[in-house]
């Protein structure tokens, strides 16, 4: 049972004792609803620095059930939150699944929840949900109108099916789905569905791409007209030089492709592949930073520099300079490395937020718990000593103190919690300064991420991006919230989403 | 006959992951004329250059696999050695390796890795017991030509130490760590410490490939989780910051006085019998001996100092209670000249029991075999 591995919750409730008490089952089901919360945005089932793919994802899909058999709306509300995408599609499959065990009226939200989060989510992640349900012999009248609706409001279906096309092959036959008049392709009648299943037949299509697709397999121009991932396949095919094709394919990629292609590109002289930094999400581009060799960062710093601050200046939005004096401890020890999975992911969080941060504070100090100060060379490396560096912090006597850290305090272990318990308890009991503790690692063994104070309120990271509404929630959280509460505001949060 | 001291080097705050615990040990100064040989690096990975007037001296520990040989074979090097400037240097003492099609593959490219373990542990071993000097007529043929040898030893890899490859995985080297002690439920495995911060970032890993007694493997397997040292501070004395600081700062001192004294005084507090192999320039390589009592810790291994005493490498290996005994009862047998009824008043027993616990210690080919009967008839009456 969960309640047993978990001593409490997670955003913090605990503290405030006069607050009225709800019945201790209220509260077991308001934790176990941020515990759930908070691995859905931070598990993505892969391997972390502490454990294993098969651990996380078995520990993961435990509080699927768990949440999915006790509190079903509630599971399904959490798809209007902050989610990652790895469990928001685990979310609407085992919804679907399990769609007899629903009354009508959780049917009719959940319908719309998972409309509107596919809608959201990547194409490849939605053919892929579709797949998998295709696999667990899911096909109930729910399941195909979600899936026909889907499909129905994809802007050209004629390139999904081109860039997508086996997994278009499997939906359509899935949902029997006549692929061609639904989506009001151009053209004869049912062309989409021969291209798909028959594609041979024709010797010519009247749509401009599936006529490019056709063509590509023996002429070399035409492949320059398909989607990258394709062309790449023709290209193999034709054997095109690798710098030819991506100096012709460029116009083509989309932007994460021109940003994963651009070093090597770089390497084979095909310059045209030039990503626009700027324009780049701020934790993905704190990624790419941090998969540059250090010399390269070194020689790029200003162009770089300017990137990651014009992107947190985008994130932060009209907060930009509100926040007060902001001191941040973040993490680069060396479990901030990850694994080949997630390479480097938490320090990359830990550098998006840094200049987050950086862009939201009026007066902003970051300390490093390697003890570095350049945050553009930050590689993972050493121990913790987390307790020392929140010290550091706490002396210079912030409004706000942010830790980022995966939670293992390990120079020496459970430092940092007894300096933040003092703190709290005999210190700063009126709560001068707010401090909150970001993780950006699930911890399959605890169904949580890893607290460093029972008084600090610890929240899952997942992007920077949400680094503002993941502070807000956790100092609100720091009182206690019920169940009610949580309610009200999942409804809210529904509303919003679905409005 | 001294004890072991890490002059030079402080223990930090240890790292638990499962039933192992590793305790970091950095040194604040780091040697650096003394390192890993250059031949064990990979190629682009230069060894600090230094001036002209101070001597350069490396050294190559014992079981190390590399390309020695002109012909580009493997071979291990044979016990730790001290050498001088890498480039004009023959090649180290070794014995070739021969592999299977597949394995060969696999330690090519110069890479750093430990030797077989059984070689390397009779290696030890070998070194250590000639056998009989004097041919007393008790004796076999066999024990006065060949001495001990072959001596088997079985040890486990440390990958087959269960939990040791994760807690080496997940452990976080410390800046300037230039060493680490292993334990495994509680129970220390190993020391291991070089000269400089660079070779210990190159052989960590190596750790997984070591050997480790058998006393060591069934504890990591059948011990639970240990649980973390948590730093603990008595909220009643701080009224400040600094106050809190200073507590912090005490409890590091704490656990490194604690650690020293409760958790490695086994392997620091024994008396140990050295032997010097080798001297170059201002270091000293020797090998020790435990005092092989029973019913406690005991570690053999290599060490080197320099001139004032600090200690610039080391790697121990913990015998299991067997190997003690067999050591205690060698020992015995050395110290009374190998003299059979000596040693039996010495230690307490008659002639007959001691040949029958020579046997049982696995060494009755060591004796007569007409001499073993006798002993057996004797024991029978």
């Amino acid at each position: 049972m969960i309640r047993s591995s978990c001593s409490h919750s997670p955003v913090g409730i605990r503290a405030n004792r006069e607050a009225p008490i709800e019945t201790s089952a209220d509260l077991v089901a308001a934790e176990d609803v941020l515990l759930f919360v908070n691995a859905a945005i931070t598990s993505t089932g892969q391997r972390e620095f502490h454990s294993s793919a098969g651990e996380q994802s078995l520990s993961l899909d435990f509080l699927h059930r768990y949440l999915l058999g006790n509190y079903r709306d509630l599971y399904a509300a959490t798809l209007s939150l902050d989610i990652n995408d790895h469990n928001a599609v685990l979310i609407a499959r085992n919804l679907l699944v399990t769609t007899a065990e629903a009354d009508p009226a959780q049917r009719h939200t959940e319908g719309r929840l998972i409309a509107r989060r596919l809608a959201l989510l990547p194409p490849p992640r939605v053919y892929r949900l579709f797949r998998e349900l295709r696999r667990a012999k899911v096909n109930n009248r729910r399941t195909r109108a979600i899936m026909r609706d889907w499909l129905a409001a994809r802007p050209d279906l004629a390139f999904d099916a081109v860039k997508y096309r086996s997994a278009v092959k499997v939906a359509a036959r899935h949902a029997h789905l006549t692929l061609g008049r639904e989506a009001g392709v151009g053209g004869p009648e049912r062309e989409l569905g021969t291209f798909l299943f028959a594609p041979n037949r024709r010797a010519a299509y009247a749509t401009p791409i599936l006529e490019a697709w056709r063509r590509a397999h023996y002429e070399q121009a035409a492949l320059y007209e398909l989607p990258y991932t394709v062309a790449e396949g023709f290209a193999a095919k034709h054997g095109v030089p690798r710098a030819v094709f991506l100096e012709r394919i460029a116009p083509r990629l989309t932007r994460l492709e021109r940003l994963r292609l651009q070093e090597s590109a770089r390497g084979l002289e095909a310059d045209s592949v030039r990503a626009d930094l700027r324009a780049m999400p701020l934790t993905r581009l704190a990624s790419y930073v941090l998969a540059l060799s250090l010399d390269d960062r070194v020689r790029q710093r200003a162009e770089l520099t300017e990137a990651l601050r014009a992107a947190a200046r985008r994130t932060a939005g009209e907060q930009a300079g509100q926040w007060g004096k902001v001191v941040a401890v973040l993490d680069d020890s060396f479990s901030s490395y990850g694994s080949g999975h997630k390479r480097r992911r938490p320090l990359a969080v830990a550098l998006a937020c840094h200049f987050l941060l950086a862009a939201l504070a009026r007066d902003y100090v970051p300390l490093w718990s390697s003890g570095r100060s350049d945050a553009l060379l930050v590689h993972p490396y050493g121990a913790t000593p987390l307790g020392e560096r929140i010290l550091d912090g706490l002396e210079r006597g912030p409004e706000r103190l942010v830790i980022v850290s995966d939670g293992w305090d390990n120079a020496p272990p459970g430092l940092a919690g007894e300096v933040l318990r003092i703190w709290r308890t005999r210190l700063d009991p009126g709560h001068g300064c707010g401090i909150v503790h970001l993780n950006p690692v699930y911890d399959a063994a605890d169904f949580d991420v890893r607290r460093l104070a029972p008084t600090v309120p610890t929240a899952g990271i997942r992007d920077a991006e949400d680094l503002v509404a993941l502070v807000e929630l956790a100092q609100f959280a720091e009182g206690r919230t019920g169940i009610a509460e949580l309610r009200a505001h999942l409804a809210r949060r529904v509303e919003g989403f679905l409005g | 006959m001294t004890a072991l001291t890490l002059n030079g080097l402080s223990s930090r705050p240890a790292q638990a992951w499962g039933g192992v615990r590793l305790v970091p040990l950095v040194r604040d100064e780091p040697i650096e004329d003394l390192r890993l040989d250059a031949r064990l690096y990979e190629a682009d990975l230069g060894i600090v250059e230094l001036d002209a007037r101070t001597t350069y001296s490396s050294y190559i520990p014992h079981g190390f696999v590399a390309t020695w040989t002109g012909d580009g074979t493997p071979a291990a090097a044979y016990g730790t050695q001290l050498s001088g400037a890498a480039a004009r240097d023959p090649a180290p003492r070794r014995m070739s390796l021969r592999f299977h099609r597949r394995m060969a593959r696999r330690v090519d490219k110069n890479r750093l890795r430990f030797m077989p373990l059984h070689l390397a542990l009779e290696g030890y071993l070998a070194l250590h017991f000639g056998g009989p000097e004097i041919a007393w007529e008790e004796w076999s043929r066999r024990a006065i030509d060949h001495g001990l040898s072959p001596r088997v030893e079985e040890a486990y890899t440390g990958a087959t130490v269960r939990g040791l490859a994760d807690a080496l995985r997940v452990f976080e080297i410390l800046p300037g760590q230039c060493g680490v002690l292993v334990y495994a439920a509680d129970a220390l495995a190993a020391a291991f410490v070089v000269p400089h911060p660079g070779d210990y970032r190159a052989l960590h890993s190596t750790l997984v490939h070591d050997l480790y007694g058998e006393l060591i493997h069934h504890y990591a397997m059948l011990s639970m989780p240990v649980t973390d040292f948590r730093a603990r501070i008595a909220d009643t004395s701080v009224r400040s910051l600094a106050d809190l600081r200073a507590q912090a700062r005490s409890q590091q001192d704490a656990w490194a006085a604690f650690h020293d004294r409760a958790m490695a005084g086994g392997l620091l507090e024994g008396d140990y019998t050295y032997q010097q192999v080798h001297q170059m320039g201002r270091y000293r390589l020797s090998r020790f001996l435990p005092p092989f009592e029973r019913q406690r810790e005991n570690h053999i291994g290599e060490l080197i100092t320099d001139e004032a005493g600090r200690l610039a490498y080391l790697k121990t290996f913990r015998l299991s209670e067997n190997q003690v005994r067999r050591g205690h009862l060698l020992t015995r047998l050395a110290a009374c000249d190998w003299n059979l009824p000596d040693t039996a008043a010495a230690l307490g027993v008659t002639e007959s029991e001691l040949g029958l616990r020579i046997a049982a210690a696995g060494f009755g080919s060591l004796l007569r075999q007409d001499v073993l009967d006798r002993y057996r008839a004797q024991a029978r009456r």
